[in-house]
């Protein structure tokens, strides 16, 4: 389990990046090398190149404004993790990480190499489904931004074109005091999840939903909005009921099947965590009451 | 004898080099002008080798050598030896170190790549032209006894290599007269094990002496010499295999393997010191597993419950050869009656040739089967009639006033298997009372108020420990009075440096710090078996003992010389023989080492031999009986199958506890490999022969976060038949896990539940039962 031979690049700015991605044919990039690392040891990817981009600076960080958080594609799982600022305006997403593999894996692994592999059980990219993401792509032919769902077009496979590089994401701040919740089943600590779930909700004066973002990942090919229940939400004062029916939409998902578990149990488990990530994002509703 | 040492929780010797990296494993091993070897391994299950051109990877930078086993004419040639005969296997089913023509598992090794580094030798295994003819392929045990099926060697008359059977009793009798019987159907998968570092060879031929040196990362560094020795038509002394630091056996690693032979004669054909390191790929490929026996028994018993008689009939995947003899199948055999006193059994094993990776040994052997199948055999009993589980137990076990217990069953040599001590019923009893039974309906209802299934498992077994014939050991005091023990149990991980080191000690009133132990270096110590069946302690520990008491009385028989003293006035207290009563009259063992390594013309005592030091073998000619109880309590979430075991408590009796802290390291580590089995673990294979679980992303081994806290009780009946009193204890902690693991699953899902005769059982078959219970 050796890697197959390939030239090595560390760039040190974002220019030479650009020119590199501009040269080289076949070439690959590394981030946290968390699942490229092992690929490549188990050959079934063999690029001509490997650019190493973990000596640029500036990639990573962690910048609020008033309206967003705008995360470096290399930020580490493990400083998202420890970020106060990101736990205060988006609990969610800690509350996520504990389920990102392992200690030692978030220490190397990145958002942006979670959102650019696209893994369809993991859970940061689930996460920007669900903060409604922009993508900060830039290469030889300039910059992009590709929005939200645009990005995940399936198994394996997001919108980055093959020169490009992942700069930035950018993530709609909810207000504060929002309810959230999320829930996986994975056989292990650690494991990818056979489903997950992570819910959003605000509500109004009254109680009332006044917003509400639910996706579900693990299921589908990619990670995936459940848009008709967020509509069907909006205005509602939450009840079982409406848990039960936002729980069918989910089990009724297009699940995959594989040498673990059959697509009957994986619905079963969509509607499962769905039902228990939205019950716990309602729970400010609840305390309100 | 002072025991000051013996029973003392002394903190493992060898873990701070172990530790802090200074262990020297065969990847440590590096010589000069050393080839790295890769090897090209079958994709398909079953196919004959149609052509085979290495030119292209030939021409690759750094390759030095392609061989496939045709390039060893000269230096060996044909199957591999068996390691076991078995009276029943008229021919050994063992494949070439380099397969010839036929394949018959994915993995087989069927050529290999010398290189100067592995990447290379990695990047040029592609480059190789392979054309296999695929064959008919028997994908597992059923499909192999199944009328028109496949063979899986192409030519042979049956896949079933051998009927085992294994009776007592009059069992027809037994059954006609009982009041009651039940008959199940069960089928037990189990994995590998995994160990930590995966298999590894170095081969070295020295030019001038013409030895052949070998380093293995094995259990069975005799068995690899003596074997390899056969093949090779030498001398066993012109071979020499070391075991260095190994981490990690649990079985698999005491088969003699093809890699070992093929990299001995890859070294022999270039020339050259050769390594081969096995990857965690190839391990899931190439290293023997357990895998499937489906067995179909019936019990008896009479109108209270208590066990009297059970017979069927098990069929084993052995795999593609059978390395091992029938080992595996014939320790699930002798395991029968476990710990119940049963008037009569009559079993039978089919052992079956399948297109999978060979199976052999893993923790317990087949014992973990045997056990899984007489304790659920028991709760079928207990559902049946409606009785509580531990009351068909106590009614059925072997209880202690009848020990010696004379089982009925027979040893592998035919002798009959006589249980030597024990009390069962307490062990059962002392979990029980420990996981505190009592208290149960109280948990249960707090869990069904969170909307959890709580349950209540627990099983019991026997082990047969200490195997024989011998595991030697010599113990010799240095002139500067250190003391040596060499020994040919080599060592994965138990500890031997330490438990070794605490029985010496206390023979010879030394210091532990002033005692070592050898690695099994077959030019240290002459001879050596295996570090197999839970029989180190019993078999090398009694060998230590014995060797360092020859010391220990040639010590004084000196001493008593030196200081005119009579040797019934003399002890060894802090490395001196000294007058007992008079301390300030004594005589440093390291001044009797010296005298005793002579100086020239200066005579020593008469009537004693130089060097002091001594050899023992201890005959192990009959088994220690290791015995326990487990308890544990497991959560499910309906919802999801979940299953998560929230307490576990284990009884065990392994005799005299030579160091407890490392028997509670072995039974915590039992269990674990047991909860695996029964929740985790499962070795796929597809219709065809592909293993589709061959990595640690779809082959779940149990981590941190799923265990327990496992709380562990000793009982210690010391064994009268070694002079130690010790039972082994490195596979009790496995053998009753999954049966006590799947027994409070049961308990949890109800009497409405399906009767669980299997395992692993997985979420979602767990979810799948709870929706047919609550139709």
């Amino acid at each position: 389990m050796k890697a197959p031979p390939f030239a090595y690049h560390d760039p040190r700015s974002r220019d030479d990046l650009i020119g590199l991605l501009a040269e080289l044919e076949n070439a690959k990039l590394l981030a946290g090398g968390q699942s490229l690392v092992p690929m490549l040891n188990f050959r079934v990817v063999a690029p001509d190149h490997l650019i190493d981009i973990n000596r640029i600076p500036d990639l990573a960080g962690i910048r609020l404004s008033a309206d967003d958080v705008v995360l470096g594609a290399m930020t580490r799982q493990c400083d998202l993790h420890a970020s106060a600022d990101l736990a205060a305006t988006a609990p969610i997403i800690r509350q996520a990480l504990a389920h990102v593999g392992h200690f030692q894996t978030r220490s190397r692994g990145t958002i942006g190499g979670s959102c650019c592999h696209l893994d369809p059980a993991a859970e940061l990219p689930a996460l920007c489904a669900l903060l409604d993401a922009e993508f900060d792509v830039a290469g030889p032919n300039g910059a992009r931004i590709v929005k939200g769902g645009d990005w995940f077009k399936g198994y394996l496979e997001s919108a980055l074109e093959e020169r490009e590089y992942l700069q930035s994401i950018r993530l709609r701040r909810w207000p504060a005091g929002h309810g959230y919740g999320f829930s996986e089943y994975a056989r292990r600590r650690g494991d990818f999840a056979i489903a997950g779930a992570g819910a959003l909700l605000e509500f109004a004066e009254d109680a009332r939903i006044g917003r509400a973002a639910i996706v579900v990942f693990g299921v589908e090919p990619a990670p995936i909005r459940l848009v008709e229940a967020e509509r069907m939400l909006v205005g509602q004062t939450f009840s079982e009921a409406l848990l039960a029916e936002v729980a069918a939409q989910a089990s009724a998902l297009d699940a995959m099947a594989d040498v673990h578990v059959s697509a009957a149990y994986r619905r079963r488990l969509a509607g499962v965590v769905t039902r228990r990530a939205l019950a716990e994002a309602a729970r400010p509703a609840r305390e309100a009451v | 004898m002072s025991t000051r040492y013996f029973g003392a929780a002394v903190p493992r010797l060898e873990d701070p080099r172990l530790l802090t990296g200074r262990g020297t494993y065969v990847d440590d091993v590096v010589l000069p002008g050393m080839l790295h070897a890769v090897f090209l391994r079958s994709s398909v299950a079953h196919g004959r080798v149609r052509n085979l051109d290495p030119s292209a990877a030939l021409s690759m930078p750094g390759v030095r050598a392609v061989y496939a086993m045709a390039d060893f004419a000269g230096f060996g040639s044909g199957p591999m030896p068996a390691m076991a005969p078995h009276p029943l296997l008229k021919s050994p089913v063992t494949c070439s170190p380099l397969a010839v023509d036929e394949v018959r598992y994915v993995g087989e090794a069927i050529a290999m790549v010398l290189a100067d580094s592995r990447a290379e030798a990695e990047d040029a295994l592609a480059a190789i032209e392979l054309d296999i003819e695929h064959l008919p392929v028997v994908a597992n045990a059923r499909q192999g006894v199944a009328d028109g099926a496949p063979r899986a060697h192409s030519g042979r008359e049956s896949n079933v290599i051998a009927t085992l059977r294994g009776s007592h009793g009059n069992v027809d009798a037994v059954f006609a007269a009982a009041a009651h019987r039940f008959s199940e159907t069960f089928e037990i998968h189990r994995g590998g094990c995994h160990a930590m570092e995966c298999r590894g060879v170095v081969a070295a031929p020295e030019p001038r002496s013409g030895e052949l040196s070998l380093w293995t990362s094995s259990q069975s560094p005799y068995m690899v010499r003596r074997h390899l020795a056969t093949y090779l038509g030498r001398d066993e002394v012109d071979i020499r295999v070391t075991a260095p630091d190994v981490g990690g056996g649990f079985g698999p690693k005491a088969n003699v393997y093809p890699e070992e032979f093929a990299v001995a004669l890859a070294a022999l054909a270039c020339g050259r010191p050769v390594k081969w390191i096995e990857d965690r790929q190839e391990h899931f490929l190439a290293t023997t597993q357990q895998r499937d026996q489906f067995w179909s028994l019936e019990v008896a018993c009479d109108a209270t419950g208590r066990m009297l008689g059970v017979r069927g009939h098990c069929i084993h995947d052995n795999g593609a050869y059978a390395p091992y003899g029938l080992i595996l199948p014939a320790t699930a055999l002798a395991s029968f009656p476990g710990p119940y006193a049963l008037a009569a059994f009559d079993l039978s094993i089919d052992v079956v040739l399948t297109n999978l990776v060979p199976t052999s040994p893993v923790r317990g052997a087949g014992r973990p089967n045997a056990a899984f199948v007489l304790e659920r055999l028991a709760d079928t009993v207990a559902r049946r009639l409606n009785l509580p589980r531990e009351e068909v137990r106590r009614r059925s076990f072997v209880r202690a006033e009848q020990m010696p217990y004379v089982t009925g069953g027979k040893m592998r040599d035919g002798s009959p298997v006589a249980y030597d001590s024990g009390d069962y019923a307490k062990a059962l009893s002392l979990v029980l009372d420990k996981i505190d039974a009592s208290g149960f309906a109280r948990r249960r209802a707090d869990a069904a108020a969170r909307g959890r299934l709580l349950g209540l498992g627990f099983a019991s077994c026997v082990e047969d420990t200490g195997l024989g014939p011998f595991e030697g050991a010599s113990v010799r005091v240095t002139p500067a009075g250190k003391v040596v023990v060499a020994t040919g149990a080599a060592s994965q991980g138990q500890g031997h440096a330490t438990t070794l080191a605490q029985i010496a000690a206390d023979a010879l009133g030394v210091d532990l710090s002033q005692v070592t132990i050898k690695p099994a270096d077959s030019r240290i110590f002459p001879l050596g078996i295996s570090t197999i069946a839970s029989r180190v302690a019993v078999t090398a520990g009694s060998s230590v003992e014995i060797a360092a008491r020859k010391v220990r009385d040639k010590a004084i028989k000196v001493a008593a010389h030196m200081l005119e003293a009579g040797e019934h006035d003399l002890e060894i207290e802090n490395g001196q023989v000294r007058v007992v009563g008079v301390p300030d009259m004594n005589v440093p063992l390291s001044t009797i080492a010296r005298v005793l390594s002579g100086s020239a013309g200066v005579p020593i005592p008469a009537g004693v031999e130089p060097d002091l030091a001594a050899t023992g073998y201890f005959e192990a000619n009959q088994l220690a009986f290791a015995y326990g109880s487990q308890a544990c309590e497991v959560e499910i979430d309906p919802e999801t199958g979940d299953t998560r075991i929230t307490r576990y408590v284990v009884a065990h009796d392994c005799g005299r506890l030579i160091n407890p802290l490392i028997v509670d390291g072995q039974i915590r580590g039992g269990v674990v490999h047991g909860i695996g089995n029964a929740l985790f673990e499962h070795m796929r294979h597809d219709e065809a022969g592909q293993p589709l679980t061959a990595t640690y992303a779809d082959y779940l081994l149990p981590g941190a976060a799923e265990m327990p806290d496992i709380e562990i009780h000793h009982i210690e009946t010391p064994s009268p038949r070694n002079p130690i009193g010790a039972k082994g204890a490195g596979e009790g902690g496995t053998i009753p896990a999954a049966a006590c693991v799947i027994s409070a699953i049961q308990d949890a899902l109800g009497p409405e539940a399906p009767f669980v005769t299997m395992h692993p059982l997985s979420p979602e078959q767990i979810v799948e039962w709870i929706d047919k219970t609550r139709k």
